[in-house]
């Protein structure tokens, strides 16, 4: 069965690279550029786990997780959150939130698939 | 001793002065005193009586003079009425060197 | 030989000559060349008015019919002068701390300001001294007649209410004149003064010349005299020329109340005084001046007697004797002199009067009237001086008709005692009030009342003789028949002369009424603090000895505290104070800490001048001096001029808290903005570089299969890589110019060519999003001279931002161009939805990006490098708010740009 992963995330060029890697690896990816609309789409389709980047334009990638822990539907859905913003309070206010994996732009391609194969197995 | 000194001469003249409010106060009781005497001397004629009234009268008009011209010359150390004025000092009953020695 | 004629023109040309005087004295007045106006001599002379025309002539009448008793008149004054320091110093003081204006204003304002006493006070003093009005008016027509008997020749006898009335006029219009120039009495008369002492001179030297005639002349020296003494004594009948202890006694007595209590006295003695030097000078001089007026008066009487004709007016003698012996010369002086008693007593008499009618009489009653209108004070100056000037013109006429009316006779002559009796009622009140703080305005009106009204029943009424008020009946057998009510018998005293009888039954009764209902009554704190001023005028700046202050005082303090603090807290305070001391109730000792305690608590409450002229005025720290009253002013002004400085403070601190709190809203929002800006510039940098690490990953574990996805990938990083070198140029570029480092170079260029550059070199992006651009080229055609490539960079920043921010569906971009105050304006006006107004201010500040969409490919510093080049080119850019979309000036002086800025 096909993983699929959902990227909420702004940058094209970098929808773009995450996309491919995740594709060769293997996952059904789909993509989201807008904060706003962001929890409705994941709700739309609950994937199995999902990539979401902290700026995004209309909301931030935090409210949106604050969102999706608060929905049943979502309470543990696997969450790897990026960000280019490398600070440690960034990083404690995710985790507060209940994010699953952590990292920090720019990022390993070899990372990304191996955190997200480790938080969805098989 | 120069220090002595001044303060012991300051000292006699406010004594000197106060004597000389004295002097002033009792000027009118001799005064009464030497205008009723001739009520006493019956006997004197109205000339001899207008003589001593005019001798005593004159008495004391030298005496009131020498007294006004003392208290004149010798000011009041302790308030001089033409200054106060113009430098008004506040009593301060907190301030006890501003007190001049007690009356005796 | 001596004509009427002659007379009147000597009369007239003395009385010009003393017009003259008191005008010099005026003029030199007004030029401050006024010290010898002050001198001690003045002020001697200026008592001299206590003599009059009844003293003039009438003491040697005096003496020729009761022998030395007349002196008596001169003792009690010279009494009251060589014992100045008791009384005259306190008196003199008081009036000047107080600025009394009459002996009514005096009472007054011992009894709080009373009204009521001032009006009595008035009353007596003008029933007391119209008849001595009079009086002179009869002396000085009584003199012409003497001139008219003798010399029938070419004399028409004179009519003499028509002397009187011509006297008395122009002594009206010379008191008017001089006597009410100026409405503050305390603003001395220094002309009438002046002419007084003149008068008081020709008066002394009159008599003086004539006894030295009568003595050397006539008399045959001083012993020819004594003889003649000895027997005028033997021709008199009875004890006539004996000393009587009663009437010595009361007349001294009576002469020594009058000079302190008659209104022309009091005037002369505290009123125009204006310093401590001139009483002790005065002291000496006057009973000086007293003892050479006395001094010829038994020679002259004794001679009168021996040598005129029997049945001649003895209180003419002094016109009579040189008239006698066709002295001319010397009859004229004398004339002269007793012109001048008579005429200075009515002048000084009816200044004083009229000062006390018109403030205590007329001007109450005028204010009632017109209360609404008084607070026009020019009005009621003018309206006080008419009333003074019908006052004098009213005591005159007053005491015209009353000489009139008297027909002259005898009544006349007896009336000085009278008067002076009827004045001397005030004395007990004054002396009182000065030295004792228990008496009260009720004891003062008690003891008034019933000593004018014993004085009118036992003097003054049965004066007028059996013809008048009083029927014979009733004096010989009392009222209704009741023995002990015989007005010259009270109570059955029998056997005293009816003056002396009269004074020690109305000085007594006075005193006692006075003392008993002062004892009785309980004053208002307005008294009480006036009646301690009263009291220790004397101890003014003398701090209290032994450091406490009279015990009686700390209630005063109490009332006076109640009223400036509140029932409460100065009772709780006193209370407190008291309990501090071992003490129970309310009034602790005056110490000297309580003292200091209890004047700064009141300073927090009235001011620190106040409080100290309180507690000052209640501890015998004496009178409100003008320098308290100014002190007090001064502090009341300093306050004002405080609160203003404070509202204005007040203002500026607002400002300046208006400002910090804008300037610290921006620090922290440009705090929030850098920690944000290091988030941003850690994202503007990782965005790209997380591209390109991604990509590069990718193509090294062997790329895309895809030959066509593989050159995007390739033009990914390269694209990615541009990206972060911009970002790096433009940080740059920004470093450089805000260290002031930048070369400028200026050129010539037309505006419009600048701008086309920008739009060209912003081509591709304002195809891409579609924005048009609206110029009116026409007034772009200005030439400026400035660095024209960096200008272009501003331009390109504010296209681009309205290509890439503008968030209209159609975007449109309108550059309008203007001039104003010798500065080109460029305007950049978008129609998007503006930028709101909490970001205006921020927006020029770095790293400002108002969205975090890092799409637009900025990292917010585009307009910050915007500001920073347009303040090198001498010019600014600015948000315009209030306009359809987000607008941008930019502002660019003409002519001019600054020369080489770098350093």
């Amino acid at each position: 069965m096909t993983k699929r992963v959902l990227v909420i995330e702004d940058e094209p060029n970098i929808v773009e690279a995450i996309s491919f890697i995740l594709s060769r690896d293997g996952w059904a990816v789909a993509t989201h550029s807008d904060g706003e609309t962001a929890v409705q789409a994941v709700l739309d389709a609950v994937p199995d786990a999902l990539i979401l980047d902290v700026m995004l334009p209309g909301r931030s990638g935090y409210d949106i997780l604050h969102d999706l822990r608060a929905h049943d539907l979502t309470r543990r859905l696997p969450v790897l959150m990026l960000t280019a913003r490398g600070q440690r309070t960034d990083r404690e206010q995710a985790e507060r939130l209940g994010v699953n994996r952590f990292m920090t732009k720019p990022f390993s391609n070899a990372e990304v698939v191996d955190t997200l194969n480790e938080l969805v197995p098989g | 001793m120069r220090f002595r000194r001044e303060p012991l001469f300051l000292a006699r003249q406010s004594y000197r002065r106060r004597r000389l409010e004295d002097a002033a106060r009792l000027l009118p009781i001799l005064g009464v005193f030497l205008f009723l005497l001739p009520l006493l001397a019956t006997g004197a004629g109205t000339a001899g009586q207008g003589m001593y009234l005019f001798a005593a009268w004159f008495g004391l008009i030298v005496a009131t003079a020498m007294i006004s011209r003392g208290l004149n010359r010798w000011p009041d150390m302790s308030h001089d009425p033409d200054e106060e004025a113009s430098s008004h000092t506040p009593a301060k009953p907190s301030d006890p060197t501003s007190q001049d020695e007690g009356r005796d | 030989m001596l004509s009427f004629n002659t007379l009147v023109a000597v009369c007239l040309l003395y009385v010009i000559f003393l017009f003259l005087v008191a005008f010099g004295a005026d003029r030199s007045a007004a030029r401050n060349k006024s010290r010898f106006l002050n001198s001690p001599l003045i002020y001697t002379l200026s008592l001299s008015v206590y003599c009059t025309a009844w003293t003039f002539y009438g003491a040697v009448g005096y003496a020729a019919r009761s022998g030395l008793e007349f002196v008596t008149i001169y003792l009690g004054p010279t009494l009251v002068m060589i014992g100045w320091w008791w009384f005259l110093r306190k008196l003199v003081r008081v009036g000047r701390a107080q600025r009394v204006t009459s002996i009514a204003d005096l009472l007054s304002s011992r009894y709080g300001k009373s009204n009521f006493l001032g009006v009595i006070v008035t009353v007596i003093a003008v029933v007391g001294t119209t008849p001595y009005i009079a009086l002179q008016l009869q002396s000085v027509t009584l003199a012409f007649s003497v001139f008219a008997r003798d010399r029938s020749a070419g004399w028409n006898a004179p009519d003499l209410d028509a002397t009187a009335l011509w006297v008395a006029g122009g002594l009206a219009l010379f008191t008017i004149l001089f006597g009410t120039r100026n409405l503050d009495v305390n603003e001395r008369h220094h002309g009438v003064v002046t002419a007084i002492a003149v008068e008081a001179v020709v008066k002394l030297v009159a008599l003086l010349a004539v006894g030295v005639f009568v003595v050397w002349g006539v008399g045959g020296g001083p012993a020819g005299i004594a003889d003649a003494i000895d027997e005028a004594m033997r021709n008199t009948p009875g004890e006539a020329w004996a000393i009587t202890g009663g009437r010595w006694v009361g007349l001294t007595f009576l002469s020594a109340a009058a000079f302190l209590t008659l209104p022309r006295m009091f005037h002369v003695l505290v009123v125009e005084n204006i310093g401590e030097r001139q009483l002790a000078v005065a002291s000496w001089a006057f009973p000086t001046y007293l003892f050479l007026m006395s001094l010829f008066v038994v020679p002259i009487a004794v001679v009168g007697l021996g040598t005129l004709p029997a049945g001649e007016n003895p209180d003419l003698f002094v016109l009579t004797i040189p008239l006698h012996f066709d002295r001319d010369g010397l009859a004229m002086l004398s004339f002269l002199g007793g012109f001048s008693s008579a005429t200075s007593m009515v002048i000084v008499a009816s200044i004083a009067l009229a000062t006390m009618v018109s403030n205590h009489i007329i001007m109450p009653i005028w204010l009632s009237i017109r209360s609404e209108e008084a607070s026009v004070s020019g009005d009621v100056r003018q309206v006080l001086l008419l009333a003074r000037r019908l006052s004098i013109i009213g005591v005159l006429v007053l005491g015209y008709l009353y000489f009139q009316m008297s027909g002259g006779g005898t009544a006349l002559a007896a009336i000085g005692m009278i008067s002076f009796t009827g004045v001397a009622q005030v004395l007990p009140a004054m002396a009182g009030g000065l030295f004792w703080r228990g008496a009260s305005r009720n004891g003062a009106a008690a003891g008034l009342i019933l000593g004018f009204t014993v004085w009118a029943y036992t003097l003054f009424l049965p004066s007028f003789g059996e013809a008048g008020v009083m029927s014979a009946t009733l004096l010989a057998e009392g009222p209704l028949g009741i023995a002990w009510l015989k007005p010259q018998a009270l109570f059955g005293v029998t056997g005293l002369d009816p003056v002396v009888h009269a004074v020690f039954w109305s000085m007594i009764l006075n005193s006692f009424a006075f003392v008993g209902v002062s004892l009785m009554s309980f004053p208002g704190p307005l008294e009480r603090l006036q009646g301690a001023q009263f009291v220790n005028v004397l101890d003014q700046t003398r701090p209290a000895q032994g450091g406490s202050f009279p015990a009686a005082a700390a209630e005063d303090l109490l009332v006076m505290a109640q009223r400036t603090m509140g029932a409460d807290a100065a009772q709780a305070l006193f209370q407190t104070q008291a309990s501090a001391q071992g003490k129970e109730g309310y009034l602790p000792d005056t110490t000297p800490d309580f003292i200091a305690l209890l004047e700064r608590e009141l300073s927090g409450s009235v001011g620190a001048a106040t409080a100290h002229a309180m507690i000052a005025q209640i501890m015998g720290g004496a009178t409100v001096s003008v320098d308290d009253l100014m002190a007090v002013a001064d502090e009341t002004q300093q306050m004002l001029v405080y609160s203003s400085q404070l509202e204005e403070k007040q203002k500026e601190l607002t400002t300046t808290a208006r400002q910090l709190s804008t300037a610290n809203d921006k620090l922290t929002q440009l705090s929030i903005q850098k920690d944000g800006f290091l988030s941003q510039i850690s994202h503007e940098l990782r965005t790209p570089m997380t591209s390109i690490r991604a990509f590069s990953e990718i193509l090294r574990d062997g790329g895309a299969k895809d030959a066509e996805a593989a050159g995007r990938h390739a033009s990914i990083i390269h694209d990615e890589a541009v990206r972060l070198t911009r970002l790096l140029d433009d940080l740059l570029d920004l470093s450089v110019l805000e260290n002031g480092q930048v070369q400028l170079n200026p050129q010539r260029e037309v505006l419009s060519k600048v701008l086309d550059r920008a739009v060209a070199a912003t081509q591709s992006l304002i195809a891409s999003q579609d924005l048009r651009i609206h110029r009116d080229q026409g007034r772009e055609q200005v030439i400026i001279t400035t660095d024209t490539d960096r200008l272009a960079q501003v331009f390109i920043n504010l296209i681009a931002n309205a290509a890439k921010y503008g968030d209209a569906k159609f975007k449109r971009l309108t550059i309008q161009v203007g001039e104003r105050d010798g500065a080109l304006r460029i305007d950049f006006v978008d129609n998007g939805s503006g930028i709101p107004t909490e970001s205006q201010v921020m927006i020029f500040e770095k790293f400002s990006r108002l969205t975090d969409n890092a799409a637009a490919g900025g990292a917010g510093l585009g307009l910050a490098i915007c500001r920073e080049v347009m303040d090198r080119l001498g010019g600014s850019i600015t948000y315009l708010p209030g306009q359809s979309g987000a607008a941008f000036r930019v502002t660019l002086p003409l002519e001019k740009i600054p020369h080489h800025v770098a350093n």
